[in-house]
């Protein structure tokens, strides 16, 4: 019987095209369940899961904390703004505290690269990492390969590139390493400045012609614009970027083919995504949104059996 | 090496039919009656006794294969990871008349799993059971089979294994095998 090879989800570096199929297959079955009339099963009735996020979410938290829902577990969240880190206390003291209260399962999001990744080397329970700065946010690259694996059948072969602010991005890092483990051929596409040096020697194609990455691709994965997270200016202006980097409805349809459009959200409507391109047929931002449950669901139900 | 043949393909065969038969007694015509097989060893039976009763009766029995995985009591208790089947239910379950279907019923816990999968897809008028093999004496739960195909006694160190031609075997046979000889 096959199982994880890894007792925390930290990045998709650390999984195997094997683990990235078990977790797809044991998301399909849940899927299932998630259409049924009662939504809910009792796997993990003894199980308890603290969400833990030292940074906002609003659809990553949701989603988490519905998946555990979902599966029977009992649920804590806990959120920086409104706790004892704001009284000096350290991550790993924070986290003991909420062990001692006997949880089996943290979903962490934290705004330091590699902060779950030293968690696991000090506390017993499972780890889920649920976005780390600028460094990994797996469980979204999951969702979506799956959602294409869905919308095209399988995601070996195909060609995606993921276009806007990969500098930012830990969803641009997940995606890399899941899509190229799964066989795709993949290219990042934004402008200059915001493009990694290192992007390179990751193995995948860079280009800074949104018009040349459209008519190259079967997928196109459009990031946001993380103003938050941006030091300095990258670009002139919004509206140049838009100019740029914005993708509508018009210049989907000037591609003569059938392109698959996906977004992890929140989207800016209007700045990487027109409202037309956004809701258009080519679309699949709101099944990455539904898949996101079931492959939570997935993941925290493959844990639990690691013990 | 200890295999021991307690039914060969005639007997099955005539077991199969027989259990038809007493389903077609309770059932009638099938009109409010749906099959479940439980996954993953019921599908065969299920699907066995779905093409006797079409060719007795003239019309397809509902059936639909349930998955119980996920709502099993033995999850992280167990020494090999439980991986999930698929569930496939075209039917509504709400009010119907439900024959669950099972290859052997050992301790009954795969049973009272279904019953609570079962109930994800509405409430059915009533609750059968149908087994091929019942093993006597070792259940854990107050769970009988409502109609048997065959009574065995057997130690904890022995299982009880069906083999059918759908799954490569040479043809459809049940076994009593040792653990220890697998």
């Amino acid at each position: 019987m096959q199982e994880l090879s890894v007792r925390h989800l930290l990045g998709i570096k650390d999984i195997t095209p094997q683990d990235i199929q078990l977790i797809f297959e044991t998301a399909d079955n849940f899927k299932d369940v998630l259409n049924r009339p009662i939504k809910k099963v009792p796997s993990l009735r003894d199980i308890t899961i603290a969400n833990v996020f030292f940074e906002n979410s609003t659809r990553t938290r949701l989603s988490f904390e519905l998946a555990e829902k979902r599966l029977s577990a009992d649920v804590i969240n806990f959120s920086s703004s409104s706790s004892s880190v704001k009284k000096g206390e350290t991550l790993l003291d924070t986290v003991n505290n909420i062990l001692a209260m006997k949880v089996d399962m943290i979903v962490m999001r934290h705004s330091s690269p590699g902060a779950p990744h030293f968690l696991s080397k000090h506390i017993p329970a499972n780890i889920v990492n649920a976005g780390d700065g600028t460094h990994e946010h797996p469980t979204q690259a999951l969702l979506d390969s799956f959602s294409i694996r869905e919308r095209l059948g399988e995601v070996a072969g195909k060609k995606v590139v993921i276009i806007g602010d990969i500098l930012h991005s830990r969803v641009a890092l997940s995606n890399i390493f899941a899509l190229q483990k799964q066989g795709a051929e993949v290219m990042v596409c934004g402008p200059i400045t915001l493009l990694p040096k290192y992007i390179k020697e990751l193995g995948v194609k860079v280009e800074t012609d949104v018009r040349k990455a459209l008519a190259w691709c079967d997928v196109a994965n459009v990031l946001r614009i993380q103003l938050e997270r941006q030091q300095m200016k990258y670009f002139p202006s919004l509206r140049e970027y838009t100019l740029y980097y914005g993708i509508d409805k018009k210049m989907l349809d000037s591609l003569n083919k059938e392109i698959v459009l996906m977004h992890p959200g929140p989207i800016n409507r209007g700045v990487e995504l027109s409202s037309d391109a956004a809701d258009s047929h080519h679309s699949i931002i709101l099944n990455q949104v539904e898949n996101g449950v079931a492959v939570r669901m997935a993941v925290l139900y493959l844990l639990a059996q690691k013990g | 090496m200890q295999k021991r043949l307690i039914v060969n393909q005639q007997l099955l065969e005539i077991m199969v039919m027989r259990l038809c038969h007493q389903l077609i007694e309770n059932h009638g015509d099938f009109s409010d009656s749906v099959i479940l097989g439980l996954q993953p060893r019921g599908k065969y039976v299920a699907q066995r006794i779905q093409s006797t009763l079409s060719s007795i009766l003239g019309k397809q029995v509902p059936t639909g294969l349930l998955d119980t995985t996920f709502y099993r009591d033995d999850f992280r208790r167990r020494d090999t990871p439980l991986a999930a089947n698929a569930t496939k239910i075209d039917f509504l379950v709400e009010g119907k008349k439900v024959i669950l279907v099972d290859d052997v019923l050992y301790t009954g816990r795969s049973v009272r799993a279904a019953l609570d999968a079962m109930i994800a897809f509405g409430r059915p008028a009533n609750v059968e059971l149908l087994v091929l093999v019942d093993r006597l004496y070792t259940r854990h739960l107050p769970i009988q089979p409502t109609y048997v195909g065959h009574q065995v006694n057997s130690l904890q160190s022995q299982r009880v294994l069906v083999e059918w031609k759908e799954q490569q075997a040479n043809e459809d046979a049940i076994w009593l095998v040792t653990k220890s000889d697998e």
